[in-house]
């Protein structure tokens, strides 16, 4: 069978101030298959394929479509070519009807005068001869007049174009009008797809696969033929993946080109033809599905080890500093975020936290903090200053953690949404840890001190303790916040991708920071996205995925394609094969069994 | 008595029904424009200016006819206000301003701006040719004076009044039966949401506010036109936060508004109806339109009915390539 391009991609490239999100990227995608893109977080994915749905518009390349070079510079383009996306958080509209969402947007077709004017004529004429030659002996019978062709004169041809602009009109007011009916005639549709759901339910009433699969009835609506789904499958159940799956085959089979952004290895390996695979914005591989494996597609994704020379002392005097079990939490739509998390943090150490994002590493270091519900479980930390008596931390505000006079720092990962102040100084962003201090007015002598060494010894460039934060650079800002963070003297410090963006020495600075933290012996937590990083720098290695603990490895022992694969991993996966626990592992699962029955006397 | 009074409250209630409904519909776009009691004024600046440049041009005012009177009134109102409105959204989408601070400047300059402009008027013989063309505006349909209840509540007013209430039916028809209203709310619900399906953002937003703004200024050129018969008083922004208050009370439905915008009337002129009353006491009356548009917010955030919440983006900006 010959398999005709539907959309080529060409060099490719997109950057966001000096990030570069894609580059150079080359793709083709055949009519009647189903494409993966594979590819970690951050590996410009969604930003791809943003700019073929018009989004984002792309700074180089080109983009043929059948073939013709076509210029997509937005949505309304990208539809004018047939191109339908999915977005990961759902483009619908709350508050009306599915059907009014599904119909938004629509534009009335074009009232062609000319077109319509030249048909009127041909049609009139028509009939004439029709007249002309019409026999009517050859039609008996008492209705024959009823079928009897009309004459048209010239004067009524003339009056009808004469009032077609008129017609266009009628038909721009009828198309505007809302009936009442609208919604059978998009149910009819979605019924002759084979979807069954209620049009007429409001968006905010619906479940999120009800949801998802509004979005696909809105894409075939508008005559889609090459459609893109951004992690289609993140929010549904397995039956729903199921489901969603025969309905991407049978799109298929009419012919339709299926683009499918997913980290799941299970379902690229189940659904698709061919995979694409992105790393760091670049386009890697495309290989046939057929001819992989899930082995080969990690390592593409991954990449080859890099060495990255960062200093790991071994670490000394470990002991439990913070030990999470049975941690649950949902988020406010009632999905799970995090499943029977059990870890334990130790002085001395650096515990690295990889997986996708947002498999609820966020969740997990708010929970702790005291800024996210937890729904069960326990959190307890041990104080040193006390002899490490347990100090149950669970459901506990961030004013009530301090106050128990428990040393956490969190460096988070929206840095200057919740961990600076952009409109504000060092100065004044170094006083919201230490506001409480002094009587009646504010000490501002300490912070000012304070922000003076950090900017000294972290080499922070800004004019002055005086500028605002945000007018600093990414790695400067991080270096302000990570500084502020470790002059309260933490016990526990957790990190969540504190070297996002940041440049290569800046990202050494962090590092040594860290290494130096857990030289002084605190139970250092660090979310990361780069394995190489992770490996090197941590000395265990805890994998999560989709909100469970799929694993945990010796930072000195992990391979890296072992860690792609734990963070992939679908639930059922893992109870199977349970991937060998190190045991340092199973040396604490006794420690946590006792703090547990530390907690409950 | 009770007739009359009914009717002078729906004539009063004109200046709030002209600001909310313009004010509805431009934040249906998700634009908060706070600037609507100075763009109240700018409407009166345009209307009584346009008046009184053609009053001059004809040389005597007895010459005027009435239907030019009145269309070039609100011709220069809309003119005026559609200009503030341009302003406006030239600020708030293509500069992506604050929109309260916008709105909050907006409205400081319009009433600092029709001192400005009108300030001269007040003390030339122009006074008199707006109070001789005020007839004009408040000629009602009736030849001599209402007779019955019926006439008196229905047939009273002078022409911007039914044209105030046919707008807000209008408008409360475009918005929930047509494509083009429910376009709108969607770009004021979920701005990014319209932007994928093909709506034009940008546009939707500009041409929102300029005819919000247009139908607003109406109600400046109506305060001084029909309710001072002409006489040049510079308090139209006060009235212009209460058709802001009108929008939260009528649940961003102008056929609301249309009954909402009566009984703030009502209570607005209700102390000069009801005698034996100390000072303070008519005050307080005054304030009801507040109090109850503060109660109407405690009760739909209590009840948390999802269609009868503000639109979802009220108040942001947006840009297509933010991330």
């Amino acid at each position: 069978m010959e398999k005709t391009v539907a959309i080529e991609l060409r060099g490719i490239t997109k950057t966001f101030g000096d990030v570069v999100a894609n580059k150079n990227v080359d793709l083709d995608v055949y009519r009647g298959e189903i494409l993966s893109i594979l590819g970690e977080n951050g590996s410009g994915k969604t930003t791809l394929m943003n700019m073929i749905a018009g989004i984002y518009f792309p700074d180089e390349g080109h983009i043929y479509i059948n073939g013709e070079e076509v210029v997509i510079k937005s949505p309304k383009d990208a539809f004018a070519h047939r191109i339908g996306m999915i977005h990961q958080h759902f483009k619908l509209v709350d508050t009306f009807s599915a059907a009014d969402n599904i119909i938004l947007g629509e534009k009335c077709p074009k009232f062609d005068l000319k077109a319509e004017r030249a048909k009127l004529v041909e049609a009139h004429k028509a009939e004439n001869e029709a007249y002309e030659n019409y026999d009517e002996a050859e039609h008996p019978g008492p209705l024959a007049y009823m079928k009897k062709p009309k004459f048209h004169s010239e004067k009524e041809t003339k009056r009808r174009l004469a009032l077609m602009p008129l017609t266009g009109i009628w038909k721009k007011i009828k198309f505007n009008w809302l009936a009442k009916k609208r919604a059978d005639v998009v149910q009819d549709i979605a019924n002759r797809f084979g979807f069954k759901i209620d049009l007429k339910k409001k968006i905010y009433d619906m479940s999120v696969s009800e949801k998802q699969t509004v979005e696909i009835i809105k894409v075939l609506y508008r005559g889609a033929d090459i459609l893109i789904l951004d992690e289609p499958t993140a929010v549904l159940t397995p039956q729903e993946i199921e489901k969603l799956f025969d309905v991407l085959r049978n799109m298929k089979a009419a012919g339709k080109s299926i683009i499918i952004i997913t980290h799941k290895l299970n379902e690229v390996m189940e659904i698709s033809d061919r995979v694409a695979v992105l790393r760091k914005g670049e386009h890697i591989a495309t290989v046939n599905t057929a001819d992989t494996n899930e082995q080969q597609l990690t390592e593409m994704m991954v990449g080859k080890k890099v060495s990255l020379n960062i200093d790991r002392t071994e670490p000394h005097d470990v002991k439990n500093r913070l030990v999470v079990s049975g941690l649950s939490a949902v988020d406010p739509d009632g999905v799970k975020v995090l499943d029977n998390v059990s870890f334990e943090a130790r002085s001395g150490e650096i515990l690295g936290i990889a997986g996708i994002a947002g498999s609820g590493q966020r969740q997990l270091l708010e929970a702790i903090a005291g800024l996210y519900k937890v729904k069960e479980g326990s959190i307890t930390y041990f104080d040193p200053s006390k002899d490490d008596a347990p100090v149950d931390l669970r459901s506990k505000t961030p004013v009530q953690i301090r106050d128990l006079g428990v040393r956490l720092s969190f460096v988070p990962e929206d840095r200057l949404g919740m961990g600076l102040v952009g409109n504000m100084d060092l100065i004044d962003n170094m006083m919201l840890r230490s506001y409480r201090k002094g009587f009646m007015f504010l000490d501002r002598k300490s912070p000012k001190k304070l922000a003076e060494t950090i900017v000294e010894e972290l080499e922070v460039v800004t004019p002055s303790t005086h500028t605002a934060v945000r007018k600093l650079s990414g790695g400067n800002v991080q270096k302000v916040l990570v500084g502020r963070e470790i002059a309260a003297s933490p016990s526990v410090l957790m990190a969540a991708y504190p070297v996002r963006g940041l440049d290569i020495n800046s990202s050494y600075t962090i590092y040594n920071l860290l290494n130096d933290q857990k030289e002084k012996g605190v139970a250092v937590i660090f979310v990361g996205e780069d394995l190489d990083v992770l490996i090197e720098l941590c000395d265990r290695i805890l994998v999560i995925c989709a909100g469970r603990v799929t694993g945990v490895v010796d930072g000195r022992r992990a391979i890296k394609e072992q860690i792609g694969l734990l963070m992939t991993k679908t639930s059922h996966d893992v109870d199977e094969n349970q991937i060998s626990i190190d045991d340092l592992h199973t040396e604490s699962e006794n420690d946590t069994a006792n703090s547990e029955g530390g907690d409950a006397q | 008595m009770f007739w009359t009074f009914l009717s002078r409250s729906i004539r009063f209630s004109t200046i709030f029904l002209y600001g909310s409904t313009g004010e509805i519909i431009t934040e249906k776009s998700g634009h908060l424009n706070l600037g609507v009691p100075g763009v109240m004024c700018i409407g009166a600046v345009g209307g009584c200016l346009g008046i009184n440049a053609y009053l001059k041009t004809l040389g005597s005012a007895a010459d005027m006819s009435a239907f030019g009177v009145v269309i070039i009134g609100i011709l220069c109102a809309l003119l005026a206000g559609a200009l503030a409105g341009l302003l406006f959204s030239f600020f708030t989408v293509t500069l992506r301003c604050n929109q309260n601070v916008t709105g909050l400047t907006l409205t400081t300059f319009g009433a600092a701006f029709m001192k400005f402009m009108l300030g001269d008027l007040e003390n030339s013989s122009s006074v008199v040719n707006l109070g001789t063309a005020s007839r004009a505006f408040t000629q009602s349909m009736l030849p001599s004076e209402p007779s019955n209840w019926f006439e008196q509540l229905f047939l009273s007013y002078g022409v911007l009044v039914y044209l105030a209430i046919a707008i807000a039916i209008a408008a409360a028809i475009i918005l929930k039966r047509t494509r083009t209203g429910l376009n709108l709310r969607a770009v004021g619900e979920n701005p990014a949401t319209a932007d994928a399906a093909g709506i034009s953002v940008g546009k939707y937003r500009y041409l929102s506010t300029i005819l919000g703004c247009a139908i607003a200024a109406l109600g400046g050129l109506f305060y001084i036109m029909d309710s001072l018969g002409g006489a040049l008083e510079f308090t139209v922004d006060a009235y212009g936060w209460m058709a802001v208050a009108l929008v939260i009370f009528s649940i961003w439905k102008p056929n609301w508004a249309i009954l909402g915008s009566i009984l703030f009337g009502a209570l607005y002129i209700a102390p000069n109806y009801l005698l034996n009353l100390s000072f303070s006491e008519k005050e307080i009356i005054k304030l009801l339109p507040y109090i109850v548009t503060v109660l109407v917010l405690i009760i739909t955030s209590i009840f948390g009915k999802r269609s009868v919440q503000p639109p979802a983006a009220l108040g942001t900006t947006y840009f297509r390539e933010e991330r």
